[in-house]
């Protein structure tokens, strides 16, 4: 809680904008007025949020990679190449925005329009710190899952009205991917819910401060489930088989040039900023830090872990190869989902257990804690084992011949048949 | 309904939702009837929300504009004539016709109607309250859907199996 309360204390950048609220009201405006304002204020704050992010993770993401790689990394324009996103952003502005002929002109100059949507409109219900949220909707956790659904349509707008079969092919790749990982994305959202038994962000923050605990600790499958399915959301690269450059060569956006493509780079971000700001509210405690954020303004704080989540994608781009789709879609549909169900189950009845047996929540919250880690850990090991993922699907004893894998040789009748 | 705000949000949403039902219907391509048919399904949830029905608008959002378009998206991508588009149809003079019947008798019921004007009621969180009721009151209907998903489901993955198909 901020002790003054002027439109000047940054700790609470909402206190700025209540106060000219406040200054408009009482100028006698009609009381839509300053909620027209109050929206146009929180719009343009999380754009420019949201952009200046970009701006900088341009560079911060280039140079991170460069760096797991072995390389350098953009160094040439201005002092450590800091310059860059700068550069390239002037770049996209000057290349020409070709339009196949071919194309469906219509929808494929609407996709750069409406991509940047779902990842900003998400950020409405997401709070920055004690009150600065645009909306506090109480059906918050549902409006997130419902926005990232839109997502679909636009990508698979890109992929057909490109008129060309790569694009198709990963505008159905994503189809298919978001499809199987919003179930789980879905159930792991629920987990969290489930426990604070309410679907507004603003009260899961209340909930993990009041508690002096984070979702993370008692939740983990949850939290691991919603972090990959957010990575198949942002299409990074352990499963961006959707735009794979080597098998499709850039999916849904291959007939994307110059600032249409400027677009479609920058709604990656927004979505990944998104993904990562509802994994830092639902599971890291938002703009809370166990009392930190009496000394820290809360937006400070919660922006740091939007930053550190969003890191977590750019190691594993960095660090992890690609998976295939039909590795992707097994993984969802015969592990996390199951996974995610039991957990569900096992949170259900916890909560249960708390509400009927009137428990201290500091006595019965460390045991939750132990006993889901546990469980996840035993289920992840089981159900793995039931898959048989634990070891090498085959170990040969001794070196094998090209004959005994069954490798298709140029001229020679195939294996098997 | 009355403040400027929602007055003007109310005609511009009915304008969205109403201009892109009749789009659906008079576009020759089947992916822009798609499209179109979204818009209108968010014009619908916008509606919703002049109503304060938080829960039913994005619910709409999530299961409309987010499932059942993507639902159809794939029947229309895995049909083999869908190529066709709406062509020309000999129903088309039948069905301008009926249209008009049904749009005058409907309208002259709203118009002729001696509707009673309710207030605006305070602003009531449902989330909760549907939760609880489908979870009580409706417990039968409630479940007796989800078997029915599930036969779908199961009924769905017995059609697209192959004859004969083996275990792997």
């Amino acid at each position: 809680m901020p002790i003054l309360a002027h439109w000047w204390d940054l700790r609470n950048l909402g206190n700025a904008a209540s106060a000219l609220l406040d200054r408009i009201e009482a100028w006698g405006a009609p009381a839509w007025i300053p909620y027209v304002v109050a929206g146009v204020i929180g719009i343009v704050g999380c754009l420019t949020f949201l952009l200046l992010s970009q701006l900088s993770f341009i560079w911060i993401e280039r140079r991170l990679v460069a760096r797991m790689q072995n390389r350098i990394g953009p160094n040439r324009v201005g002092p450590q190449g800091l310059l860059q996103p700068i550069a390239d952003t002037l770049k996209l502005f000057l290349k020409e925005a070709i339009t196949k002929r071919s194309a469906d002109r219509t929808l494929f100059w609407l996709v750069p329009i409406v991509i940047l949507s779902p990842g900003l409109v998400a950020f409405a219900v997401i709070p920055f710190g004690d009150g600065m949220v645009l909306a506090k909707l109480n059906v918050g956790v549902l409006f997130l899952i419902a926005v990232a659904s839109l997502n679909t349509l636009i990508v698979f707008m890109a992929g057909w009205s490109s008129n060309n079969k790569y694009a198709l092919l990963g505008a159905m790749r994503t189809v298919a991917m978001l499809i199987s990982y919003e179930l789980v994305q879905v159930l792991a959202l629920l987990s969290a819910v489930l426990f604070v038994s309410s679907m507004n962000v603003s009260d899961v923050v209340g909930w993990q401060s009041h508690f002096h605990t984070w979702l993370l600790f008692l939740l983990p499958l949850a939290a691991v489930a919603y972090i990959f399915a957010g990575a198949v959301e942002i299409n990074r690269t352990p499963v961006d088989i959707a735009e794979a450059e080597s098998e499709i060569v850039a999916g849904y956006h291959i007939e994307y040039s110059g600032i249409k493509f400027g677009f479609l780079y920058t709604a990656e971000y927004f979505a990944g900023f998104a993904v990562a700001a509802v994994m830092a509210s639902l599971f890291l405690g938002g703009w809370t830090a166990w009392g930190l954020e009496e000394w820290v303004p809360g937006w400070l704080i919660f922006v740091t872990k939007v930053y550190m989540v969003f890191f977590i994608y750019i190691w594993s781009r960095g660090t992890l190869p690609r998976l295939r789709i039909d590795q992707l879609m097994a993984f969802a549909w015969k592990f996390l989902l199951p996974l995610s169900l039991l957990n569900v189950l096992l949170v259900g009845g916890e909560v249960l257990v708390w509400q009927e047996g009137g428990y201290e929540a500091e006595v019965v919250l460390p045991i939750f804690a132990v006993v889901n880690w546990a469980v996840a850990g035993a289920l992840v090991i089981v159900w793995g084992s039931v898959l048989g993922h634990l070891r090498p699907e085959r170990r040969p004893r001794r070196a094998l011949l090209t004959k005994e894998v069954g490798v298709i040789v140029y001229g020679q009748p195939e294996p098997g048949v | 309904m009355d403040d400027a705000g929602t007055v003007t949000a109310f005609w511009i949403l009915t304008v969205i939702t109403v201009g892109s039902a009749l789009m659906v219907v008079a576009v020759r391509n089947l992916i822009h009837a798609v499209v179109f048919l979204i818009l209108s399904f968010l014009g619908i949830a916008g509606l919703y929300v002049t109503l304060s029905a938080d829960f039913v608008a994005v619910t709409q959002v999530l299961i409309y504009a987010g499932a059942v378009s993507v639902l159809i998206l794939f029947a229309i991508m895995l049909t083999p004539r869908a190529g066709r588009d709406n062509t020309e149809t000999f129903l088309r003079l039948p069905a301008l016709l009926l249209a008009i019947l049904v749009g005058f008798t409907i309208g002259f019921v709203a118009l002729d109607a001696d509707w009673a004007i309710a207030d605006r009621g305070s602003f009531e969180e449902t989330a909760s309250a549907i939760g609880e009721a489908l979870l009580s009151k409706y417990v039968l209907p409630f479940e007796i859907a989800s078997v029915l998903l599930l036969v779908a489901m199961l009924g769905a993955i017995l059609l697209v199996r192959p004859e004969g198909a083996v275990e792997e």
